[in-house]
Order: C-alpha cells, then structure tokens, then sequence
C-alpha cells in the first residue's frame, strides 16, 4: 500500500478554506494536518498548502499582512529547500507578497466578487501540481474572489504560467490563473480546487491539481526516507 | 513625528476603481478627463528628527505599506 504523505494546511486568522484544503486532501489519500499560523517549524511535512480566506483580514493589501507570519517565513524556507508549495485564492495573494511568486493580485476590473465555475486551460502539465493533467487540458473549477487579477511583472518568464481562463472573469493580464515559480516547486492559483474533488460538488476537476500535489509530495517523502 | 504616505497606483496599471470614480463624476456633470484612487496612511512616528523619520517610513513603506510592481509612495513629514 503507498505511503500517505503528510500535507501541511496552513491556518491563518481569517483563513475559511484551510478545513475544505484538509478534507479534499485527505479524501485523495494524503495525511492532511493543519498548521496554526504560529508555527515556525513545518518539518515532518511533504508538502505546504496556503488556502484561500481573508488572511489577518486582509487588511492593507490582500496577503500583505500574512506574507511575514511565522508560518508563511516558514514555508519560504521549506520551498528554499525544494519544498512543494501549493497557494490558493488568499494563498496565491500571500506568496505573491512574500516573494515567492512573481506578480501580484488587484481588485478585479469589474469592481464585483466572482464566485462561480471557471473553465481553464493547463499550460504546463509537467510540474508536481499539473502532473495528472495533460497539456492544454480543459479545467472547470470555481473561483470565489474580489481580488484576482493578475498582474506579472513585465519580465514574467511565459514557462512560467501554469493556467489559463478561458473566459477570464476578472480581467487578469493574458488571462493568468495559475503562476509557478522558475524552479516550479511552489504554485499559486486563483480557482479552488479543494472545493471541486467530488462530483456532487459540480466538478471534480481540482483533483487533477491535487492528486498532482500529492503525488509529488509521496515521491519527495519516499526519497528522503 | 506625523508622517502621511499617499500611495498611488503606478502608471499604467489598470484602476478600476479610478475609472468607476472618473464616470461617477462625468454623471454628475463634471469635467474629468482621468481618475486615479490610491490611499493615504497617516503614522505617529518615534523619531529625533525628521530626516530619520522619512528615511523609517521609506523603509515601512519598501516592506509593507506599498507594493513597488503596481503602486509609487511619496513621504510626507510634519513637526
């Protein structure tokens, strides 16, 4: 029987997916843990998740608060070290702000909240979160935010964008959904998968990203053992 | 030490909600051409003078108050 790697949730004061990150994770066959924001030492895990929310109220600047917690600081040097990490929605906006991921996220161009499916487009099937996907596979997830635009700054590597919106519902620039870093350990993404593991849910489209996450997060645990 | 930090979004990145403002006030009549929101931030700040205060604040604002990719910061200080 395969290991079950141990996930790692981050919860963050306003955090409101990181329960739904456990479940999902857990239903695909990971040990989901959650991490309370105060915890600096992740060691143990196989992987880090930053769920969606309104992090530390995302007051300021959505993820601008959360971006220094002693979790997020640690999370920065699990990913230093080749870690898998995984930011959706208000995670996405933290690893942004702490520098793990290039661009940001602003207000989206229609001034409303979006909250419905979204089909998208995998533009790089070959990193640990896209693994189960094939190349340009459409995606139907839903997004639930007001601030998800994207913005890349203007030397973002293309390699670097991981999805697409094919109906962008916030006005992203070249329709970004999802970035990597340049290593390709650590992804943000503004869809949810968590929240489309199980048809009855509408989709089950988020376990091809999850499933990925975790199939990397084994892999990495069994060559470290 | 009072200091005020106007953050303002850069040139060229979109602002939508300077363009909600900018056509809210062409519906009451007025004139305007272009509208831009940003934010002011105003700080009490422990300094002995006020050189070493914008140079404290330049530093909150590089490390927190405002993203450099999309938005410019000015520095205020008063006595």
């Amino acid at each position: 029987m395969p290991s079950s790697p141990r996930i790692g949730v981050i919860t963050y004061p306003g955090s409101q997916d990181d329960r739904d990150a456990v479940w999902a994770l857990a239903a695909l066959g990971a040990d989901a843990v959650a991490v309370w924001h105060e915890e600096s030492n992740l060691s143990g895990l196989d992987a880090v998740v930053v769920p969606g929310g309104f992090s530390y109220g995302d007051y300021l600047r959505c993820g601008a608060i959360a971006s220094f917690s002693p979790a997020t600081a640690a999370a920065c040097d699990f990913a230093r070290e080749g870690g898998y990490v995984l930011g959706i929605c208000n995670g996405f906006q933290i690893l942004c702000e702490a520098g793990l991921l290039p661009g940001t996220l602003m207000r989206n161009a229609s001034l409303r909240f979006v909250c419905r499916d979204t089909p998208l487009s995998v533009e790089r099937s070959d990193l640990p979160f896209t693994s189960r996907c094939s190349p340009r596979q459409r995606l139907v997830i839903p997004v639930k935010h007001g601030d998800g635009r994207y913005v890349p700054p203007a030397d973002l590597d293309p390699e670097q964008i991981v999805l697409r919106y094919l109906d962008n519902p916030n006005g992203s620039v070249d329709a970004i959904a999802g970035v990597c870093n340049e290593a390709g350990n650590v992804m943000g993404l503004m869809p949810h998968p968590e929240h489309a593991v199980d048809p009855l849910l509408g989709s089950d489209h988020g376990a091809f990203i999850l499933a990925s996450l975790i199939d990397a997060a084994r892999d990495r645990s069994l060559t470290a053992a | 030490m009072r200091a005020t930090i106007l953050v303002r979004p850069k040139p060229g990145i979109l602002d939508p909600q300077g363009e909600a403002v900018g056509s809210a006030l062409g519906h009451l009549g007025f004139a305007v051409k272009d509208a831009r929101v940003g934010k002011v931030i105003d700080l009490d700040v422990e300094a002995t003078d006020a050189t070493e205060a914008k140079a404290t604040v330049e530093k909150m604002c590089e490390q927190l108050l405002a993203n450099p990719l999309i938005e410019s910061y000015e520095v205020e200080i008063a006595q």
